[in-house]
């Protein structure tokens, strides 16, 4: 098919890249005129005291149906939750409502200046309160920031947070406890916060090794970073031991609440005795991943350590009022402005369309469509971990890879050809081939049972046809790239003359 | 319940085939002592016709600038967005995917990105840019934690004319004890380089000098000047500016600049309160090792056909961990799409055109402004579209009243990191009119 | 495999003797595990390395691993054409795809190496 395109010269196979913006156009096209300029043009180069551009940056010129059509066919190369199921384990690929989207495009929310007196803004403010009031509720942690940007911004919003609570009391501390399944951004935040990273392995169940976690505490412990449900998709059952034992030598507990999703309504992290938790907005409050952001990683916290939160925080007033309010020991703003407010917006709206029991249910959705699917697949994959587990589980690829030489990667890629988006792979690093499936409350039976299906007939392949799922995937936009090359050959971006 | 699409009965079969006969038993593992068995203090569940009026009323109970005819800027501006570009990022294969971790069916996203970095390049005429941060403040902080990596040194000095909540941002962050802050102070509207050898002496041993250009109140500094003392010490220049401005004023890469940051609102992004909307951040090719965030490049896939793919991934803690150069996991991809929709929209000519139109309205009513005596001018350098001035009166009060009659008059200068007594910090978009702007200095005048 | 005149430590660097100065890189089994190798950071010539001590980095797409130097002593030359060509090291790992020449100050820590039958033993053992 591609030979015979080919053959007609100038013309581009319809499938994959077609041509970057930067290239189609003409400098006498327009898309959005500004209007005619109703006041004395300036001299630049005079009131920008020499610094006029004398050359154009090299933007696209084009039309608007030009522009139209590039990012239609760049939409088509794209799969979204919209597409199809997209069980991508420990990031909740969650169906995206639709009126969260019309909500944050209102123009009371969207045409907001962030300098505008609190006089002018109570409905946005209300918002904000009743959001962290829930967010509050559902933590059993009651001071929440909703400045963090995201969740790695969140975790650094609380270990800045421990940071200035433990230099308050005595000294910072030295050393942050980890356990081997933790998300990367973990280790990453305790080094920006200026902290060294001890590690803890897990035990054959996937807990934290509480022997290895007691020998690990001391003094100059300043926190353990724990997800919980924790990254192999179970409930650590000793929670309350470990986070006593953290206690115990002064240190905090905090949660990376990336798997919030599993337990909300059902078990509150305050409750485990942790100290703060960050919430990824985008996961479990059904905001939009947008391609990589913007999401909204507010963090929770216990009384005691609300009042190093970054300000200003929100807040109601006696009088039914609303305004703002720094906390006494503020740790001071991770960012400009009260936080990715457009983001806020819509998680206010989900929830409020949920209410207290429906959270609740969605928690316990998400918990019976992840079992029903393990259920489905434990005997064609192998099954490390094989318990109820919560709203996610990780299966081993290891099998099919010493069997037939398929490797995780191979599945995933295999998935894409039939229009499911792959489970996470290699992640936990705990689980060899691992692949992390996470369904979410929002996929359809007859969705789940497709995916079930197609993943054993994968691994039916595999065995059959191993070099064809090693082959994958080959009805894409684009097939498997030449990733070395991109890292020796670095093009990042396109220039004038290419 | 909303959104979930098993009915009672699929439900029933579905904990059959798991083998419990109750939701509740799979929470075994969850012990009695942390089980939480209230119910959730959180409002009741609104049908979406009701939703939608709750929400309409909350947004109708603030006063957007929509309603109001706004002066106000300081890092968030109200520029016209086309409307192409919430028709772009409202396609669901954009706003509904993850991060573009598999690229066969992420090519959209991906090439979106490369051609985003590619414009914010051309902007500011930096050889590479990263797929964005989280706003300006992060994006300068990043530059300035990247500076003390490539320099192996822990002195950063920044201009004390920088936005304050960059500042602020960047003195939580130092907090940690990474690195060391060093403030340089500002006079006459610019950052202090009369009397060089004080300069001289902060720059000393420096990672980094962070300047802004425009500043918070809208001076432009002289770049050159501090990026020669800067690199003399063996420093890194990271200079913060307006990516809009960029459409008719020289890039800072021309002036020597390390590194280049700004917020990037002004390119297609609503103001929203102030997020969400993304940090650009470009610097030179030799450092791209140490650089925060994604990078998207092209390269070709198994047939020989052009793809883009997350790459230099090595950087990042997925696969650093600890030794990252940033925990930063995400970007701003949505902004940064509605980013490069705008400027593909309005192309290198509208953006000029439009950068022009803020200029010459600023500097119009800005004479405008000192012509009634009740404003001066604290200096007079060179300036953007937006500019301070001293208010012959309490400006709060005058913030107030122009309120009621339907002005945002600028932001108060009083909380700026060296305050400005009795200052008033105005911004004019291409959005206002003549007509705005004239009502707007005959209501002030009679105050 | 591994050749019998290298001598080899546990981080899977080989090392070749010749006189005083140490030549060193990675072994097949590394460059096998690490898969294509698209980077490789060295030291320049004139810095000290300390036997046990990183002197560098390699990467491959998806990973990073740190070089550890068996040897201590003055690096006095590094493999520069790795830079451009870091795939070397996957192609000829014990030639080509050498590393850094190191000047060595002390000798007695190659006695604490392996051979290449123990080291091949110690891979088999992994």
């Amino acid at each position: 098919m591609n030979d015979r395109m080919n053959r007609i010269s100038g013309v581009r196979p319809k499938r994959g890249p077609r041509g970057l913006i930067l290239e189609v156009g003409s400098d006498d096209a327009r898309c959005v005129v500004p209007p005619e300029l109703d006041v004395p043009d300036v001299d630049l180069d005079e009131v920008l005291g020499g610094a006029a551009r004398s050359v154009l940056p090299h933007l696209p010129q084009v039309t608007e149906v030009e522009v139209a059509r590039h990012y239609a066919h760049l939409a088509s190369m794209n799969f979204g939750v919209d597409s199809g199921m997209y069980p991508l384990g420990s990031c909740t690929m969650k169906y995206n409502p639709r009126i969260n989207e019309d909500a944050a495009r209102l123009e009371g929310f969207a045409a907001l200046h962030p300098a505008q007196p609190v006089g002018a803004i109570q409905g946005a403010l209300e918002l904000m309160v009743t959001l962290a009031d829930v967010l509050g509720e559902i933590s059993g942690l009651p001071s929440v920031t909703l400045q963090p940007a995201a969740g790695a911004h969140g975790e650094l919003t609380a270990l800045l947070c421990f940071r200035a609570f433990h230099t308050a009391n005595g000294g910072p501390r030295s050393r942050v406890i980890i356990p081997d399944t933790a998300h990367g951004t973990n280790p990453a935040t305790v080094s920006m916060c200026g902290y060294e990273v001890t590690t803890v392995p897990s035990d054959d169940r996937g807990r934290v090794d509480l022997v290895a976690l007691r020998e690990a505490l001391d003094t100059d412990v300043a926190a353990l970073m724990l997800t919980n449900p924790n990254t192999v998709g179970l409930f650590d059952d000793q929670i309350l031991e470990i986070t006593a034992a953290v206690h115990e030598v002064g240190a905090l507990a905090y949660c990376d609440g990336a798997n919030l999703n599993a337990i909300m309504g059902v078990s509150r992290p305050g409750d485990m005795g942790f100290d703060a938790l960050h919430i990824n907005l985008h996961k479990t409050f059904s905001t939009p991943h947008g391609g990589g952001g913007p999401g909204a990683g507010p963090v929770c916290v216990t009384p005691s350590l609300g009042a190093f939160l970054p300000g200003p925080i929100p807040v109601k007033y006696d009088d039914g009022t609303y305004g703002l309010s720094t906390p006494e020991c503020s740790i001071g703003r991770v960012r400009s402005s009260y936080g990715n407010f457009g983001v806020l917006v819509r998680a206010y709206t989900y929830v409020r369309a949920l209410g207290g029991a429906g959270i609740k249910e969605a928690a316990e959705q998400a918990v019976l469509s992840a079992n029903y699917l393990k259920e489905r697949l434990k005997h064609t994959y192998e099954l490390p971990f094989d318990r109820h587990c919560m709203h996610e589980f990780v299966l081993s690829g290891r099998r099919q890879k010493k069997e037939h030489g398929v490797r995780a990667l191979d599945i995933a890629k295999r998935l894409l050809d039939y229009g499911f988006h792959p489970p996470t792979v290699y992640f936990p690093l705990i689980v060899e081939e691992a692949l992390m499936i996470e369904p979410t409350e929002t996929e359809p039976l007859a969705d789940l049972d497709r995916f079930a299906d197609v993943m054993i007939a994968i691994a039916e392949e595999a065995s059959t046809d191993p070099d064809t799922v090693k082959g994958a995937p080959y009805s894409t936009p684009v097939r498997r790239v030449d990733e070395a090359r991109a890292v020796k050959r670095p093009d990042l971006r396109w220039s004038v003359g290419e | 319940m909303r959104y979930i699409p098993i009915t009672c009965e699929q439900r029933e079969a579905m904990l059959r085939a798991v083998g419990v006969s109750d939701v509740s038993s799979l929470f075994s593992d969850v012990p009695d002592e942390v089980m939480f068995d209230g119910e959730l203090a959180i409002p009741s569940p609104m049908g979406e016709m009701e939703l939608a009026s709750h929400l309409r009323e909350l947004a109708d109970s603030n006063s957007p600038t929509g309603r109001l005819v706004s002066f106000a800027g300081a890092g968030c501006y109200d520029h016209y967005i086309p409307s192409i570009v919430d028709h772009v990022i409202r396609k669901p294969e954009f706003f509904t995917a993850y991060t573009p971790y598999q690229p066969e069916v992420s090519q959209g996203t991906l090439q979106a990105i490369y051609e985003f970095q590619s414009m914010i390049c051309e902007l500011t005429g930096m050889e590479v840019a990263n797929a964005s941060m989280y706003d300006g403040a992060t994006a300068l902080v990043e530059a300035a934690f990247m500076a003390a990596r490539v320099t192996k040194r822990s002195k950063i000095v920044v201009s004390e004319a920088v936005h304050p909540e960059w500042i602020e941002t960047l003195d939580t962050y130092a907090a940690a004890g990474t690195v060391e802050v060093v403030r340089v102070q500002f006079e006459s509207g610019v950052t202090r380089t009369e009397g060089l050898a004080g300069l001289r002496e902060a720059v000393k041993d420096a990672a980094a000098v962070l300047i802004a250009s425009p500043n918070y109140f809208g001076s432009l500094e002289d770049l050159n000047l501090i990026g020669e003392l800067t690199h003399e010490a063996g420093g890194l220049l990271v200079v913060a500016t307006n990516p809009m401005l960029l459409g008719v004023m020289e890039p800072p890469a021309g002036a020597g600049a390390d590194i280049v940051v700004g917020e990037g609102q002004p390119l297609g992004n609503s103001m929203s309160l102030g997020g969400p909307a993304f940090g650009f951040f470009a610097c030179r090719q030799k450092n791209i090792r140490q650089m925060p965030g994604r990078l998207v490049g092209r390269t070709v896939d198994v047939d020989g056909n052009d793809a883009f793919v997350l790459t230099f991934s090595t950087r990042e803690q997925h696969i650093r961990r600890e030794r990252a150069t940033s925990n930063i996991c995400s970007n701003q991809a949505l902004c940064a799409l509605s980013a490069a929709v705008y400027m593909s929209a309005v192309g290198r000519h509208g953006l000029a055109d439009t950068a022009r139109a803020c200029v010459s309205k600023a500097h119009y009513l800005r004479e405008r402004l000192i012509a009634t005596g009740r404003f001066t001018s604290p200096w007079d350098v060179p300036f953007g579209y937006e500019f301070a001035l001293s208010y012959q009166g309490d400006v709060a009060e005058m913030q107030r009243r122009m309120l009621d009659r339907g002005y945002l008059a600028g932001v108060d200068l009083s909380k700026a990191m060296t305050p400005l007594d009795s200052g008033v910090l105005l911004a004019v978009t291409e959005r206002r009119t003549r007509a705005e702007m004239d009502s707007f200095v005959r209501e002030v005048e009679s105050l | 495999m591994y050749p019998k005149d290298l001598k080899y430590d546990k981080e899977h660097e080989w090392v070749r003797v010749e006189g005083d100065i140490a030549v060193m890189g990675i072994t097949q089994f590394a460059q096998d595990q690490l898969g294509e190798v698209v980077y490789v950071d060295l030291p320049a010539a004139g810095d000290e390395v300390v036997a046990g001590e990183t002197f560098g980095e390699i990467e491959s797409v998806k990973s990073v691993s740190e070089l550890f130097s068996p040897v201590s002593g003055e690096i006095v030359a590094v493999n520069d054409a790795l830079d451009d060509t870091p795939e070397t090291v996957n192609a000829s790992p014990y030639n080509d795809g050498w590393m850094i020449k190191v000047k060595l100050s002390d000798t007695s820590g190659l006695d604490g190496l392996m051979s290449a039958e123990d080291y091949e033993a110690f891979v088999n053992e992994a």
